[in-house]
């Protein structure tokens, strides 16, 4: 063999087996991360984090049982906006496109709006209620995330329902539906199983953030006292905790973050592995 | 001839219904609020930051003082701080994700490769605050006692590595950025690459290329568009996060050639200050870097949308 060839083989084989190597690397960190996460949270987590509420800087015990009540509201409240509107408009995207260029340019801005960063968004909710109502609330914050929400249930409702195969809406169509029927009784039922993992992902997605609430639902280490009032949540609390010099918040921050991650990664599991078995699920 | 029988054809001719009126327009308006959320956001951005805006003019971009005290405000300290951090994750994150992207196409067997790209979304759904988290209370430590130590040690002529190794720095937030764009990169640059046809790999190796002769001169090429476009795509992420980088960036706004040194960022310096922000001219200042953030982000974004939309519609098949 000569020299040359010699070479390329060996330039072939290193090469080749450092791309494994990336991937290893790649891979190794969300290992790392649940690791770490599981051995500090799961010592620090106990029944009073579900029970009972913060206590002040400095003592120890306590829990988050108003984080994660006010985290279940902020985060649902946003469902309950986001979810129609962007499932709505992802019905307009896929069915009702005409010639005019519309459908173009909501899809356009859609991206656009799905690229903007969580914490210039929570300055539009900012904007829009705080300043106006002179006060944190948390209505504010689930403004902010269903804003987020909106975009990404709309592009992919989208992208579920083209998948729908176009004999179907015919067969509805030489069955006498009119065009709403069709897509009411037929097209919808057939991507809903997408659309339906589309939601969860997008929820499980709002449900961690905590860059958008920081102005808007703000913090409280007590009960929350209705939506125009300051609530507290799970991601905002990790973040107060964490950096406190407090040896016993970082370990209520460790119990909080396992608490979120478990949340966050058993939706995401459900809904590719079991929801959307069969579905390929576009990248949010 | 009469227009072939399509579905919307079909509707076409069909005497208008009042249902699927209604239905129009209920979707329509639906549709049309992402336009108005957006239209409300721009002029939100724009009215809020109005005192700012006319106080500084556009000094605002080059002035590097920021004192509620003396209400001087200047963005440059964090738009470095924002475009240093990106910019060192990106150095970091490129050629891990690049490698990662090549193997999972090229290399693994599908099921494999199926699998571990799923890992890797999972990746990119945790948190950002858990990465900051977990950054806080690893990378940090780690950081100042070992790497950083070691960079002064043996790179410490350079000014890139002098000061003291606190941990927390623009060197320690590049590399939690890092991680965190990994899962952008990898799954956006492994889509470019399954859509470069078969034959031109079968066309390389015919040729007496080696495998990956084959991957680097002609599959990676051929995909180029959408690989670039990935890494725009990590880049507008990386320059908008603000959780992680605000747990161990130093919170310091200082223009410092170490990276070792503290720093600060945009989101960074909003998610920090505005709950407390007083007086019309600072409130207006934060959100004025906002906007900047805001124009930087849509301007990266609309690069990779356009790159990535050249690759797919090249015409190749999708595997």
């Amino acid at each position: 063999m000569n020299k040359r060839l010699l070479w390329r083989k060996i330039v072939n084989k290193v090469m080749l087996s450092l791309t494994g190597l990336c991937t290893l690397v790649a891979v190794s960190a969300l290992f790392f991360i649940l690791g770490y996460l599981l051995y500090y949270g799961g010592r620090s987590l106990d029944w009073n984090f579900f029970t009972q509420l913060p206590k002040p800087p400095g003592e120890t015990g306590g829990g988050m049982a108003n984080a994660i009540v006010g985290s279940a509201e902020i985060v649902a409240m946003a469902a309950l906006i986001g979810l129609p509107v962007g499932f709505l408009a992802g019905v307009y995207l896929a069915e009702f496109e005409d010639r005019t260029g519309f459908a173009a340019s909501v899809r356009y801005v859609a991206d656009l709006l799905n690229g903007i960063p969580s914490i210039v968004i929570g300055l539009l909710a900012w904007g829009l209620l705080v300043a106006p109502m002179k006060g944190f609330s948390a209505l504010s914050g689930s403004i902010a995330l269903a804003v987020m929400l909106i975009p990404v249930v709309s592009r992919q409702t989208e992208q579920f329902l083209r998948e729908v195969p176009n004999s179907l809406r015919e067969g509805a169509l030489a069955l006498g539906a009119s065009k709403w029927k069709m897509i009411a009784t037929v097209v919808v039922p057939a991507g809903s199983k997408g659309i339906l993992t589309g939601m969860i992902l997008g929820v499980a997605r709002i449900a961690g953030e905590a860059a958008p609430l920081l102005f808007t639902a703000f913090n409280n280490q007590f009960w929350g006292q209705g939506i125009t009032q300051p609530t507290a949540s799970l991601p905002v609390m990790i973040y107060t905790h964490a950096i406190s010099p407090f040896e016993d918040w970082h370990r209520q921050a460790w119990a909080a973050g396992l608490v979120l991650i478990l949340m966050v990664l058993f939706s995401n599991i459900a809904a590719r592995l079991v929801l959307a078995r069969g579905v390929s699920v576009p990248r949010a | 001839m009469a227009a072939p029988l399509t579905v919307d054809t079909v509707v076409a001719k069909q005497p208008a219904q009042t249902g699927d009126i209604v239905a129009r327009l209920v979707v329509l308006f639906f549709a049309a609020t992402i336009l108005c959320v957006t239209a409300v956001l721009v002029w939100q951005l724009w009215g809020s930051s109005a005192p700012s805006r006319h106080q500084f003019g556009l000094t605002f971009l080059w002035s590097s003082e920021w004192n509620p005290n003396t209400q001087q405000f200047g963005a440059l300290p964090f738009i470095y701080g924002t475009v240093l951090t990106s910019a060192l994750a990106l150095l970091i994150s490129v050629p891990l994700g690049v490698g990662s992207a090549i193997f999972l196409s090229e290399l693994a067997p599908a099921g494999l490769s199926n699998a571990l790209t799923f890992l890797i979304e999972l990746l990119a759904a945790i948190p950002s605050v858990i990465y900051g988290l977990l950054a806080i209370f690893t990378v940090v430590p780690l950081m100042r006692s070992y790497i950083e130590p070691f960079l002064k040690d043996t790179l410490g002529f350079l000014p890139f590595f002098k000061g003291y190794a606190l941990g927390v720095g623009f060197l320690t937030a590049g590399v939690v950025l890092s991680i965190m764009t990994i899962p952008f990169i990898i799954s956006v640059s492994r889509e470019a690459l399954l859509a470069v046809p078969r034959e031109q790999r079968e066309a390389a190796l015919a040729l007496g290329a080696t495998r990956w002769e084959t991957t680097w001169q002609v599959v990676v090429p051929y995909a180029r568009l959408g690989i670039f476009g990935s890494v725009f795509l990590a880049l507008a992420r990386a320059l908008g996060e603000t959780m992680a980088v605000t747990m161990v960036i130093g919170n310091d706004p200082k223009i410092s050639a170490s990276l070792l040194a503290p720093g600060y960022s945009i989101a960074a310096i909003i998610a920090n200050e505005f709950s407390e922000a007083t007086g019309q001219v600072y409130i207006s200042a934060l959100v004025e870097l906002g906007l900047v953030l805001f124009l930087l982000t849509v301007i990266i974004n609309g690069f990779a949308r356009i790159m990535i939309m050249a690759t797919t519609k090249k015409g190749t098949k999708r595997t």
